[in-house]
């Protein structure tokens, strides 16, 4: 019996994305197996814009996971290639096709390199399971953008949603914002982690570490999976006992790169309810904070839920930041400027870190190792800080990127 | 189509040489075409006609339409102040049916999906065909071409222009008023069915052979203030209801929560700052809805923040302009049509929020208008070309979608922007030539997306001003190229020979055609 004949035998009808007349942006593609030679039927609003390219992207994804029989039925709200590809794989897989992963055109962007140290001050979240909200979401400026396979997706839309992600890091506009995944827990998101790790995620999120085991796991998955260039992980404390092995968990790996928390869960473990003034996480986010440090990775603050309280969300950033946080997370793109603005330093921070700035590069420049500025010495974490609050100041937009060229004429 | 000859405007397109039994003009390019003539006029009427007491009620719309002599052919014309929520319309078809009634033309300012009801006496032969915007299912059905004649698409300046030229002659307006008096004077600033202005009656009341009031909030002589004034009006008909207030205007206008389209009206805003248009005593035109809306909302931010007042804003108006009003960011409202409950309120009682008409505003046979007045007018549409044509009346498939409004009027203004999300749904927006060109590219001076701005290469100032600014500013060609990326090269859509609508400039000439589709 020869390989496609095995396949075939064992095909179920099957179907992935969502259905309803309301479908914007996304599709919905259902299998259903009989004896006849393959049949695509295309439902789409853009049928007389897209028809030929739908039907074209149905065919290539059957025909590179062997499927020649049967129907595939496509209900399209206006998909994009890369969503109707991951739709119809998913459903071709779901109903017992297997074969190679069926890839759309690259984005120009899609090799951007990683960075290890950049700015993190906001990052994006955007449900793994909704391209609709995918498309746009990296115009907001963003430092990160995570595309959650997590929280945000429902069970039965897991393995549709993998796919979607993938294919995302592929096609998808980021703009200049870091490329982030959170993964599923467990099991389940080192098979995520298999099948995103080869498409250039910067950095992948885990979910509610508490051994530092799990991360080293993670850094395993991420090194066969692309062997050349394995991406930086960022665990996240979700419970007590995350919390406790917080230092363990952020020096687990070299390819850890910050550290954060989520309130929500850690408080229902806790037995104690999150207030505004948030006194009964404050251990748990300074500990992170000092964790991280120690570890020399950034400290990432939790997100902040009410989207319209401006006022709120720009005291929380403040008193995050306080706290020694270098970023907090966003779930809707209006936060993000906000974010920036309370992240930004004030004008004698700035003052402050540029006369630092300068006496180092002078310092440096002259062979001295040591850096003061007029009779008094500065020691190397304040240089760092400087550095740190001078890069914040020009990605606030609050300094010029070409401040130093008056140093160099 | 059989006997259709086709000729071809200044801009390229190709148009019928006739429609609806008249010649039709073909656009000659912007300011090309010179009228001439006079003004056309009702016929005099006599005192001696009407009741000296000034009550000129009757019974109900039948007992109206009989009075003023309704007849086959005629036309009726009506308005679209009550919008979705317009019972008068349809009540008058209705009663026009059960007259036995055929083959008239229905000539609204514009119609909406409360008017599909009018698809029956389409069918049945009560309506021969409709001059106005369609969209909806009476869109759907003059798209398919199972109306008798062509649908005639006019922006509201040129419906203004087309009663004063003669070019269509009103048998019987029907004015739907939210209070009225016995006389005929007639207000929409209160009432139950408050809808703020009549403005798009006005022309209708002077230019009509016969004019019915139709009202639900009958008030003792005198009716204060008249925007339609009873010494036009023949006949008043009072009725349970006008309209549906929940579906006249919006108890309150919310900004739109769609990140893309704040972004876009964001990025307008700053680019009016950034290229010097927001500056000391300057005007502006918002929408009143979605993007448009929202830019309003984001320019009075940078006002603010600026110490700028401007001496007026054109409405539509809504809560935020009439905030801006109150908080003396805006000097006046020159208003046109109010869209919630803060916008008629404000025109009622703030004498700085003034109501105007078409005339005013939009009417290009006049000794000027308010719209080129304007230094800055946003607007929506379905598309852009790479020329900068605009498209706003179908979707990028043929089909009507949408009227004009006073989109092309609003063209005139020292800058004109399209504010538009580059594709909806996989569908691009800009494209390499509008399926219906609405607005020649020549008056469009910037397109802004969520994916970048692009200015006119005719606008030099524009782009000198922006220079160097962090306004992502980018050729269309650019935007374009991209968008071919996103969402890939679309298939050519392949239109039939046979037309189902025209599409007039301001000036009365034909501008396009829209063909019928499947």
């Amino acid at each position: 019996m020869n390989p496609r004949d095995m396949t075939a035998s064992v095909l179920v009808a099957a179907a992935a994305g969502p259905s309803g007349s309301d479908v914007r942006s996304d599709c919905r593609i259902a299998y259903e197996p009989g004896p006849g030679p393959l049949a695509v039927e295309v439902t789409s609003k853009v049928g007389y814009l897209y028809g030929e390219a739908i039907d074209a992207s149905v065919h290539r994804v059957a025909a590179t996971l062997g499927i020649d029989r049967g129907t595939v039925t496509v209900t399209d709200g206006g998909a994009l290639d890369w969503v109707i590809l991951a739709r119809a794989e998913a459903c071709l897989r779901l109903a017992g096709a297997h074969g190679p992963a069926v890839l759309p055109a690259p984005h120009p962007e899609a090799g951007a390199p990683r960075q290890r140290d950049r700015l993190r001050r906001s990052r994006l979240y955007v449900p793994g399971s909704q391209p609709k909200l995918m498309l746009s979401a990296g115009l907001y400026g963003a430092d990160g953008l995570i595309l959650d396979l997590e929280d945000a997706v429902p069970p039965a839309h897991k393995d549709s949603a993998r796919l979607l992600v993938r294919n995302a890091l592929i096609a998808l506009d980021w703009g200049t914002a870091e490329r982030m995944v959170r993964l599923n827990q467990g099991e389940r998101g080192l098979e995520d982690l298999r099948r995103i790790a080869p498409h250039n995620p910067h950095v992948v999120l885990l979910p509610k570490v508490e051994d530092p085991e799990e991360v080293r796991r993670a850094a395993e998955v991420a090194a066969e999976a692309a062997p050349d260039d394995p991406p930086f992980l960022m665990p996240i404390l979700e419970s007590p006992l995350g919390i406790h092995r917080a230092f363990e968990i952020a020096a687990a790996h070299p390819t850890v790169v910050a550290l954060t928390l989520g309130l929500e869960d850690l408080s229902a473990e806790l037995g104690a309810p999150r207030t505004e003034e948030a006194v009964e996480s404050l251990l748990a986010r300074q500990t992170v904070v000092y964790a991280a440090r120690a570890a020399g990775v950034q400290p990432i603050a939790s997100v902040y839920s009410a989207i319209d309280d401006e006022g709120g969300l720009e005291a929380y950033v403040r008193r995050e930041r306080g706290l020694g946080f270098d970023g907090v997370g966003c779930i809707h793109p209006r936060q993000i400027p906000v974010v920036h603005r309370a992240m930004a330093p004030s004008e004698t921070q700035i003052e402050r870190a540029l006369k630092v700035v300068r006496a180092a590069r002078e310092a440096e420049a002259r062979g001295l190792g040591a850096v003061a500025v007029g009779s008094k010495m500065v020691d190397p974490p304040v240089v760092a800080q400087a550095f740190r609050t001078v890069a914040l100041a020009v990605a606030a937009g609050e300094l010029a990127a070409d401040w130093d060229r008056e140093a160099t004429p | 189509m059989k006997g259709l000859t086709l000729e071809i405007n200044a801009a390229g397109r190709p148009l019928p040489t006739e429609v609806n039994g008249r010649e039709a003009l073909p656009y000659r390019g912007v300011g090309g075409h010179r009228p001439d003539g006079r003004r056309a006029a009702p016929r005099i009427a006599t005192c001696a006609d009407f009741p000296a007491d000034g009550d000129k009620r009757v019974g109900s719309i039948r007992e109206a339409l009989e009075q003023v002599g309704l007849a086959d052919g005629m036309t009726v014309s009506s308005h679209h102040h009550l919008r979705n929520g317009d019972a008068v319309a349809n009540m008058v078809f209705d009663a026009a049916a059960s007259l036995g009634v055929k083959d008239l033309m229905w000539f609204p300012s514009a119609s909406f999906p409360v008017h599909a009801n009018q698809i029956r006496h389409l069918e049945s032969g009560v309506l021969h065909h409709i001059e106005g915007s369609m969209n909806g299912p009476l869109g759907d059905y003059c798209s398919q071409g199972r109306m008798r004649g062509l649908g005639v698409l006019r922006s509201h300046g040129g419906r203004w222009q087309a009663i004063q030229d003669g070019e269509v002659r009103v048998d019987v307006a029907v004015i739907a008023a939210p209070a009225a008096d016995a006389f005929g004077n007639a207000t929409g600033d209160r009432g139950p069915a408050a809808c703020g202005l009549l403005g798009f009656a006005l022309a209708d009341s002077m230019y009509a052979e016969k004019v019915v009031v139709v009202t639900d909030n009958m008030v003792p002589f005198p009716c204060i203030p008249w925007q339609i004034q009873g010494n036009n009006v023949d006949v008043v008909v009072e009725v349970p209801s006008i309209g549906d207030p929940g579906q006249i205007v919006s108890g309150t206008t919310r900004i739109t929560s769609s990140p893309d389209r704040r972004r876009i009206a964001e990025l307008a805003a700053r680019f009016c700052a950034e290229a010097g248009i927001m500056r000391p005593g300057f005007s502006f035109q918002a929408g009143a809805g979605g993007t448009t809306g929202a830019f309003a909302i984001y320019l009075a931010e940078l006002m603010r923040a600026a110490g700028i007042t401007a001496r007026f804003a054109r409405g539509g108006s809504n809560k935020y302009l009439v905030e801006m009003l109150k908080d003396g960011l805006v000097e006046f409202i020159l208003d046109g049509q109010t869209f919630d409950l803060d916008g008629v309120a404000s025109m009622r009682d703030d004498p700085r929020h003034v109501n105007t008409s078409p005339f005013t505003s939009y009417n290009f046979h006049g000794k000027g208008n308010f719209a080129s007045m304007v230094d800055v007018a946003v607007l929506g549409a379905t598309e852009v070309d790479l020329s900068f044509n605009g498209n706003v009346v179908t979707h990028s498939d043929g089909r009507l979608l949408h009227g004009i409004g006073g989109w092309q009027n609003c063209l005139a203004a020292r800058c004109a922007m399209l504010l538009v999300p580059s594709f909806r749904d996989r569908i691009p927006v800009i494209v390499d030539e509008v399926t219906t060109l609405c607005g020649p590219g020549e008056l469009i001076d910037v397109v802004v997306t969520e994916r970048g701005i692009a200015v006119n290469p005719r606008r030099k100032d524009l782009l000198d001003a922006v220079r160097g600014t962090r306004l992502p500013i980018r050729p269309i060609q650019d935007l374009k190229t991209e968008l071919d990326r996103i969402c890939g090269v679309p298939q050519s859509v392949p239109r039939s020979d046979e037309p189902v609508a025209v599409v007039k400039w301001v000036d009365g000439t034909v501008l396009d055609t829209v063909w019928k589709v499947g």
